[in-house]
């Protein structure tokens, strides 16, 4: 599987998740794990370029695919991406634990709505949780990345 | 959490797939992984083996037949919400499929392995009920359809052999009136009680061990709904009168 364009061999155990073996076995701890049963949104990745949880895959069913960890969303050493400037400039994270996958899913959100209305933005990052419940921040940052991308 | 041992097997075909569940005692299919893999993390599902379909080709479709929609069983819910076909032929399967999680689930779940799931709680189950649309089943045996009347038949338990693979699923057109209305405590939050209509058919689902065809003018008729820490069985039996109304109004 080709993960933030590097290729890897899948895990030759299929109980793997793929949340696990990005963070064990690739070292791309970018990926948190938070409940392990799709709810909480913490390790969304793109799976070609759409968001996917990564606890509810097995690592082997990634192979031939194209992965998208937060640290593959830039190249190193280059500018911020768009969303995650957006997060910084309108302070949508406190603890952090959680927007790593709000980051993710936001980029699958602007992908599918570059203009997204409040409805939208809602419906967007509704599958995400924050117990920090900074969410007003959080929609704030997905407008204001909207018009960083539209830039 | 982590999965159980298992043994993996990717099927290439729907015929090999057939053949590995003949074959393989306690085998799962794995299809969008929406619902297996949570049950697996928790270890409420130990199959000895999963049968994992998604590296076949050509099972992606959504298509027009017999006047309704086919969704094949590799169509994610996603495809199916963006589909035009069904925008335009089964509109009612649109909007069912857009209360189903969230998006990002959505991206992998597929609308046949929801079916084969058969959470009384889901949406999609009642809406095949509703419409009375039904689904095709693959084995080495050969194919057959069961209509949704027959198809569901307990909490997770279908009319499905252990190795018969749902190719897909027909929805026929909606009818002009039609809605999709559920009351859940959380965005996305599998559904209290919800109430599909199809013209002047009625699908509830949560309220029973499967979803049921009701009575518009009496929907509570008959149904003894359980109660949980989420809602009593009261309180479900207010929904369906509620939520029945709420459809029924448009």
């Amino acid at each position: 599987m080709r993960v933030n364009g590097v290729d890897h061999p899948a895990p030759s155990d299929p109980r793997r998740l793929l949340s696990d073996h990005l963070r064990h076995d690739l070292g791309l701890t970018g990926t948190h794990v938070g409940c392990e049963h799709g709810v909480c949104g913490c390790c969304t990745v793109l799976l070609d370029g759409a968001p996917a949880r990564s606890c509810l895959m097995l690592a082997v069913q990634g192979e031939g695919h194209e992965l998208t960890t937060i640290e593959g969303l830039t190249a190193d050493g280059a500018a911020l991406h768009p969303v995650q400037q957006a997060f910084h400039e309108c302070h949508a994270l406190q603890c952090g634990f959680c927007t790593p996958g709000f980051v993710m899913s936001v980029v699958g959100l602007l992908a599918q709505h570059p203009e997204p209305t409040a409805e939208q933005i809602d419906e967007g990052i509704s599958g995400n949780l924050c117990r920090c419940t900074g969410y007003a921040s959080i929609r704030r940052a997905v407008k204001r990345a909207a018009e960083l991308s539209a830039k | 959490m982590k999965p159980a041992p298992f043994e993996y097997h990717s099927a290439a075909t729907v015929t090999e797939a057939c053949s590995l569940l003949v074959s393989l005692e306690d085998a799962k299919v794995l299809a969008g992984g929406q619902s297996l893999v949570p049950l697996l993390n928790f270890r409420l599902a130990r199959p000895q083996h999963i049968v994992d379909i998604n590296r076949i080709a050509g099972l992606e479709g959504v298509y027009e037949r017999d006047g309704g929609v086919a969704v094949q069983a590799l169509a994610r819910q996603s495809a199916v919400e963006d589909s035009e076909i069904v925008a335009r032929v089964c509109p009612l399967l649109g909007a069912a499929v857009r209360l189903v999680a969230h998006r990002v689930i959505r991206n992998r779940g597929t609308v046949c392995g929801s079916l084969a799931h058969a959470d009384p709680a889901s949406e999609l189950p009642a809406v095949l009920l509703a419409l009375g649309g039904n689904v095709v089943a693959r084995s080495t045996r050969g194919e057959r359809v069961i209509p949704a009347e027959a198809l569901f038949q307990g909490v997770m338990e279908t009319a499905l052999a252990p190795d018969e693979l749902i190719t897909e699923a027909w929805f026929p057109a909606s009818p002009e009136r039609f809605g999709v209305v559920e009351e859940s405590r959380r965005h996305g939050d599998f559904a209290l009680a919800g109430a599909v209509r199809a013209g002047a058919r009625l699908a509830l689902f949560g309220v029973a061990a499967t979803p049921v065809l009701a009575d518009p003018k009496d929907p509570v008729l008959g149904l003894r709904p359980s109660g949980d820490l989420e809602a009593s069985s009261e309180f479900r039996l207010h929904l369906v009168r509620v939520l029945t109304a709420r459809a029924f109004a448009a």
